[in-house]
């Protein structure tokens, strides 16, 4: 089936096999090499492109998006940057004022990057180069490139429009079409941004025999927000649930914020992330510590379970062959919500430890306690030990350390390259006297401490 | 004159527009093959059987080449000791290449390659440091030891003494450009190069044996690397060989990249160090006597190992005069990747270790780190013209008895003191961390004092190659190759201003074995001192023809001509540099010359630990603010100010770009990038998702860097001084903040370990509290 999409302002049309990758298409079908492979995983940024579609511009890693994701969307690459008859876009200009290249390897990536936030009138740097990895100028240069540029205006073209494009067979268009078609192909793999299951591709070399797109599903992509609960569509992504979270769960979504970066956001779904059922993914901990739903979907059977009770075991979760999830549902309310996610590295990384405390305290004593946490067993799992004991406590750093050994009962981590056992138990019995100091009103994170 | 100037990088415009081209975006003729290697999941045994059959029947698989159907040699070693291309018999490491898949597509190979099944008889692995030890596993004969004075007396003799021991862990390169190369057959069985390489004379050797040719039948070239860092000093040799001898045998072009994952899997990484210490010092920190025990984990082969070791003996002193210091290495033998050249090869583990030891001697005697490491300074240089013989004989030496005659680190301290507002900010941050319970600040500064020079004293030879057309344009090739470093841009300033030009008038080349022979690999910061003079001397050549044949003409002295502004003068008569250069054309004057340069001064003996291995020193300083959340262990970097001697810069804005950099990796280094090998020797840090190098948010919130004004005293390319790797270690000082930050936790010396990930640092919270 064809997949029609625009490319630098042409209109192309391309057969090709659904898991052919942009960036493989690009270098390897088009010649244009400007696109690099850095990682061939989504973390480094280099195949950075620019995709439009009806929800405006969004920077995406070419190397893990499929083909068929492009279908009826314009794609600008950093040939394309630069605008007829080679007049430099200003972040290119302002890159090289600002020496932000050196080796030039990683530019491309950075450029478009660059040049989608400019688009978007982002003066977020940090967050919006989070995806871009840079090993030789340590990105002083280039955050003062991007700064540079800022108020230029938007040359006339960046502004993309996407195509009106006939249906693909393996597209559906509405959770109908893809309920129906899940149906028939239980065994099939759903995709939607692709920030996971490009890498079965790229790096497992799997071969996926049936496979769906949900990108076209745009009843999957509504966030609603009700008088108490607010919907989520299984297939929102995660960059486009944040500004609602900033509003209504500002911990969670500052959690948001450092989920992947900026690339991954734009494409990867709450839906996927909860659905693949990692033990490390960050939504899961939130969502079972604001006690959300899930809505699953089986042709048109609907039920709706608890967040928490959708994670079984390792690798294995509530979902019947041909089901989905289709929405989540959390409180419009959590006040009490904190979110943590401990790595490596503060942006662009996997949690170690990712712990969601939602901790009501009444007259001084805990009136009800909902933790969860990711990377501290072999599904994202809540801390019930720990909660009963606090139950009914006077809340105090007092009762809070006489409760910490109660997590050895609930939890009995792995050693892994991320960190110790010893580490995420620790790590993990701590943050519980983060959330102490944190709503007693102390300063408790290093991100907001300045020189 | 277009030296000192700040221009952009020479490929700035192609860099932002994806225009700049890297080996693996050169278009190959049509049917070329690709290449990727089967590996060794084992860490050491014994091959039983290499069954291949699944391998040759996939899609779009030519050949597969095992040992045995390589046709000469199987050798891909930078050192003297042999490293085989592929393994024969026994395998040493997980990653290594047992044999070579030549397929249609890159995928195609990939996917094949991992279809081969390996019989080994698995031996025991020699995986860690302890390992090593315990086994007796090493490279040389036994320890290196240099030693000036008598070390152990002085440590006996000492009102206090200290003993400890420092972990630091390797480091990935990481260079956003994979390992890739590319080889296309010409006549006569000769073959064409493309390697992403910072020693392309190398390339050419090690394809010329693998092809069983002379050298001459082989050329290689590289424009640009995507970054190289030392990790394309030797680990480039596999692509190059494997496509030449796959395109040698098909008769078909055949490229080669690494997939991150082989890339980190497969090639060497900065060397992991144990660095025991026991010290002799005074109430007031003085040291008077230092032995330093450096175990160094060199992998399974020996590859650059000698001189990464003897580097991080030499820097074992860093800017500080011990009267009586001893340094013993080990260089160790293991079952895991050859660790490789990386950006301070030794330097920056040797400095770590003194640096360590400064801030222990500090803590014990209570006093400001910044305060003792300035009392254990060389003493300063004098004149700095080098002229006055009183202040030549003062010069104090270093372990390896080299004079230390170009001392300015006190200048240099005092002036970033004052200009970090140092003083002021140590106290705002004890104040601060009174006040804080879960959060605790800390501030430290590192001075650097970096050896410039190749050891292996005859690689610091460079030559270069320069034309000039009958229309006045310049065409300047030299050894070096271009990483990202400006170099060419840097040396490209240098022609310019030897002709008077514009730079824009200078076709900077792509390094290429054969327009310049037998060079060395651009390395040891080496880049801009040795091939900007070997380019000087190039264009001199050319300029002493023209000017003889102008002055000549105008019936003046040849010494008289000025070559400026694009003008020839002479006499009081100017003429475009284009048209002198036509009429000389047109008077058989010939355009084209060659230079070469060999850097003056050094001799050493690396058995003895003996003579004067630098030609000069550079310098810098750095201080760095963080902060830490004592119940997880992260943490950020608030501020850092470094002032760097890059001599007489011939381009500030390159060179500061290689400060900020170098610092950035510098810093992550010893933070957040942790290799992790597990318990059968497996690399578990394989990928930018497990390996993390400093993201955006990761550089300072305050980041001012300032060059030292000042003239390199000894004569080289317009007194500049090299700046590719020194500014690495000026991130030293952000590991010695965080141990300044966790000091604030507790009395007990916190020991912590490199790298100070939120783990080593929750870790050397409990040590200071105890």
């Amino acid at each position: 089936m064809t997949i029609r999409f625009s490319l630098n302002g042409e209109t192309v049309e391309v057969d090709a096999p659904p898991t052919t990758t942009l960036l493989d298409w690009l270098r390897e079908e088009r010649a244009l090499t400007g696109t690099k492979e850095g990682c061939n995983e989504g973390d480094c940024g280099a195949c950075t492109v620019m995709v439009t579609g009806e929800d405006g511009a969004r920077a995406l890693n070419a190397c893990i998006l499929f083909m068929p994701q492009l279908h009826g969307k314009a794609v600008r690459t950093v040939e394309g940057i630069a605008g007829p008859g080679g007049a430099l876009h200003p972040v290119q200009e302002a890159m090289i004022e600002k020496h932000g290249s050196q080796c030039g390897f990683c530019t491309p990536g950075f450029v478009v990057s660059m040049a989608v936030g400019h688009l978007r009138g982002r003066k977020d740097h940090d967050d919006v180069l989070a995806g871009n990895l840079c090993r030789c100028t340590g990105y002083a240069p280039i955050v003062r490139a991007a700064e540079a540029a800022s108020d230029a205006p938007v040359p006339d073209w960046m502004r993309d429009e996407p195509l009106d494009v006939p249906a693909l067979g393996f597209a559906p268009e509405s959770s109908d079409e893809l309920a129906d078609w899940y149906q028939k192909h239980p065994e099939g793999t759903l995709i939607a941004g692709a920030t996971d299951v490009g890498l079965w591709v790229t790096k497992q070399h799997r071969d996926l025999e049936d496979v769906a797109f949900l990108n076209r599903c745009r009843d999957l992509q509504q966030i609603d927000v009700r008088e108490t609960s607010i919907r989520i569509g299984a297939a929102v992504t995660m960059s486009d649930l944040a500004p609602v979270m900033r509003e209504h769960h500002p911990s969670y979504a500052e959690l948001i914020r450092r989920y992947g970066s900026e690339q991954v956001r734009q494409a990867a779904t709450i839906g996927g992330n909860v659905a693949n059922g990692s033990p490390i993914g960050d939504n899961p901990p939130a969502l079972i510590a604001m006690r959300a739903t899930l809505d699953l979907r089986l042709g048109d059977t609907r039920r709706t379970v608890p967040a928490e009770d959708f994670f079984l075991e390792y690798g294995k979760q509530d979902r019947k062959p041909g089901e989905f999830v289709e929405a989540i549902t959390l409180p419009k309310n959590a006040p009490d919500l904190r979110c943590y996610k401990i790595s490596k590295r503060f942006d662009q990384d996997i949690s170690a430890v990712c712990g969601c405390f939602n901790i009501a305290i009444k007259d001084g004593k805990v009136l009800s306690a909902a933790i969860a946490f990711g990377g501290m067993a072999g599904i994202p799992k809540r801390a019930t030990h720990v909660e009963t004991a606090l139950l009914g406590q006077t809340w105090s750093e007092e009762t809070i350390t006489t409760v910490l050994p109660r997590f050895s009962d609930d939890f009995t981590p792995l050693s892994d390259m991320r960190a110790s056992a010893d580490y995420r138990l620790k790590a993990a019995q701590n943050l519980l006297l983060r959330y102490f100091h944190e709503t007693s009103g102390h300063p408790v994170s290093v991100l907001e401490v300045r020189a | 004159m277009s030296v000192s100037k700040p221009l952009p990088h020479d490929a700035a415009a192609l860099h932002v527009t994806g225009q700049a081209r890297y080996v693996d975006d050169i278009p190959l003729p049509k049917g070329a093959l690709h290449l990727a290697f089967g590996v060794s999941q084992v860490a050491h045994g014994r091959i039983t059987s290499v069954d291949l059959a699944e391998v040759l029947a996939a899609p779009g698989v030519v050949a597969v080449l095992t040992a045995e159907e390589l046709p000469f040699h199987n050798d891909v070693s930078p050192s003297p000791s042999p490293e085989p291309l592929l393994a024969v018999d026994t395998v040493h490491f997980v990653g290594q290449p047992v044999f070579l898949v030549v397929a249609k597509s890159h995928l195609a190979a990939r996917k094949a390659a991992r279809l081969g099944k390996i019989g080994i008889d698995p031996l025991p692995a020699i995986l860690t440091i302890d390992d090593a030890l315990a086994s007796g596993s090493h490279f040389e004969d036994g320890p290196r030891i240099y030693e000036k004075g008598r070390a152990d007396d002085a440590i006996q003799a000492a009102d206090h003494t200290l003993e400890g021991s420092i972990e630091i862990g390797g480091q990935e390169h990481f260079y956003l450009e994979g390992q890739a190369a590319a080889a296309l057959p010409q006549e006569a069985g000769d073959m064409v190069v493309y390697s992403s390489t910072q020693h392309p004379t190398e390339i050419q050797h090690k394809v010329a044996e693998a092809l069983g040719k002379p050298m001459n039948a082989v050329r290689c070239e590289i424009r640009r690397m995507g970054g190289g860092f030392g990790g394309k000093e030797s680990q480039g040799n596999h692509l190059a060989v494997s496509c030449a001898v796959a395109a040698s045998l098909t008769g078909k072009p055949c490229a080669m990249r690494y997939d991150r994952d082989d890339d980190m899997m497969i090639t060497g990484k900065r060397h992991d160090f144990r660095i025991d210490y026991r010290v002799g010092h005074d109430a007031e920190g003085r040291i008077s006597g230092l032995s330093f025990l450096q175990l160094c984990r060199c992998g399974w082969s020996m590859d650059l190992s000698l001189p990464v070791a003897d580097r991080a003996m030499l820097h074992a002193d860093n800017a500080y005069h011990i009267p009586n210091m001893r340094i013993e290495s080990h260089r160790l033998k293991t079952n895991t990747q050859s660790a490789t050249a990386f950006r301070g090869f030794g330097g920056p583990q040797g400095m770590v270790g003194i640096e360590r030891v400064l801030d222990h001697v500090a803590h014990v005697v209570g006093r400001d780190p910044l305060e003792v490491r300035q009392l254990n300074y060389y003493r300063p240089s004098g004149d700095a013209s080098g002229g006055d013989i009183s202040a030549k004989k003062k010069a104090q030496t270093t372990p390896y008895h080299m004079p230390v005659e170009d001392f300015i680190l006190h200048e240099m301290t005092d002036a970033l003191i004052t200009n970090s507002d140092y003083s002021r900010r140590k106290e705002a941050i004890s104040a601060w961390n009174a006040k804080n319970a879960i959060l605790k600040k800390g501030i430290a500064f590192t001075p650097v004092k970096f050896g410039i020079s190749f050891t292996l004293t005859h690689l610091n030879q460079a030559g270069a190659l320069v034309h000039v057309y009958q229309d006045g344009s310049i065409h300047m090739n030299h050894g070096g190759t271009e990483m990202g470093q400006g170099l060419f841009q840097k040396v490209a300033q240098v022609a310019a201003s030897r002709f008077g030009v514009d730079v824009s008038k200078v076709k900077i080349t792509a390094t290429d074995t054969g327009k310049v022979p037998n060079t060395s690999a651009t390395a040891a910061s080496s880049g801009s001192d040795l091939n900007g003079m070997a380019v000087r001397a190039a264009c001199d050549t050319i300029r002493d023809r023209l000017a003889a044949f102008v002055a000549e003409r105008a019936q003046a002295d040849v010494g008289a001509v000025r070559f400026e502004d694009g003008m020839v003068t002479v006499g009081g008569q100017s003429r475009t540099f284009e048209s002198v250069v036509a009429d000389a054309y047109m008077n058989r004057i010939s355009l084209s010359a060659t230079g070469f340069y060999k850097t003056p001064k050094i001799i050493w003996d690396r058995i003895k630990g003996e003579g004067r291995p630098f030609f000069y020193f550079a310098y810098g300083a750095a201080i760095t603010e963080v902060v830490l959340d004592t119940l997880t262990g992260e943490n950020r970097i608030l501020r850092t100010d470094i002032l760097h001697d890059a001599g007489a810069s011939l381009n500030p804005a390159l060179d500061i770009g290689q400060v900020e950099g170098g610092y950035v990796q510098g810093a992550g280094w010893l933070t957040t990038e942790e290799l992790v090998w597990d318990d059968k020797g497996n690399l578990r840090t394989h990928a930018p998702s497990t390996y993390k190098i400093p993201a955006c948010s990761d550089r300072p919130d305050v980041f001012n860097v300032a060059l030292w004004e000042g003239e390199n005293r000894e004569d080289t390319i317009y007194r500049s001084k090299a700046v590719g790797e020194p500014p690495l270690m000026l991130g030293i000082s952000a590991f010695l903040a965080l141990s300044d930050a966790v000091s604030a936790c507790g009395e007990s010396y916190p020991d912590l370990e490199a790298p100070a990930t939120a783990e080593h640092i929750l870790e050397a919270i409990e040590r200071a509290r105890t």
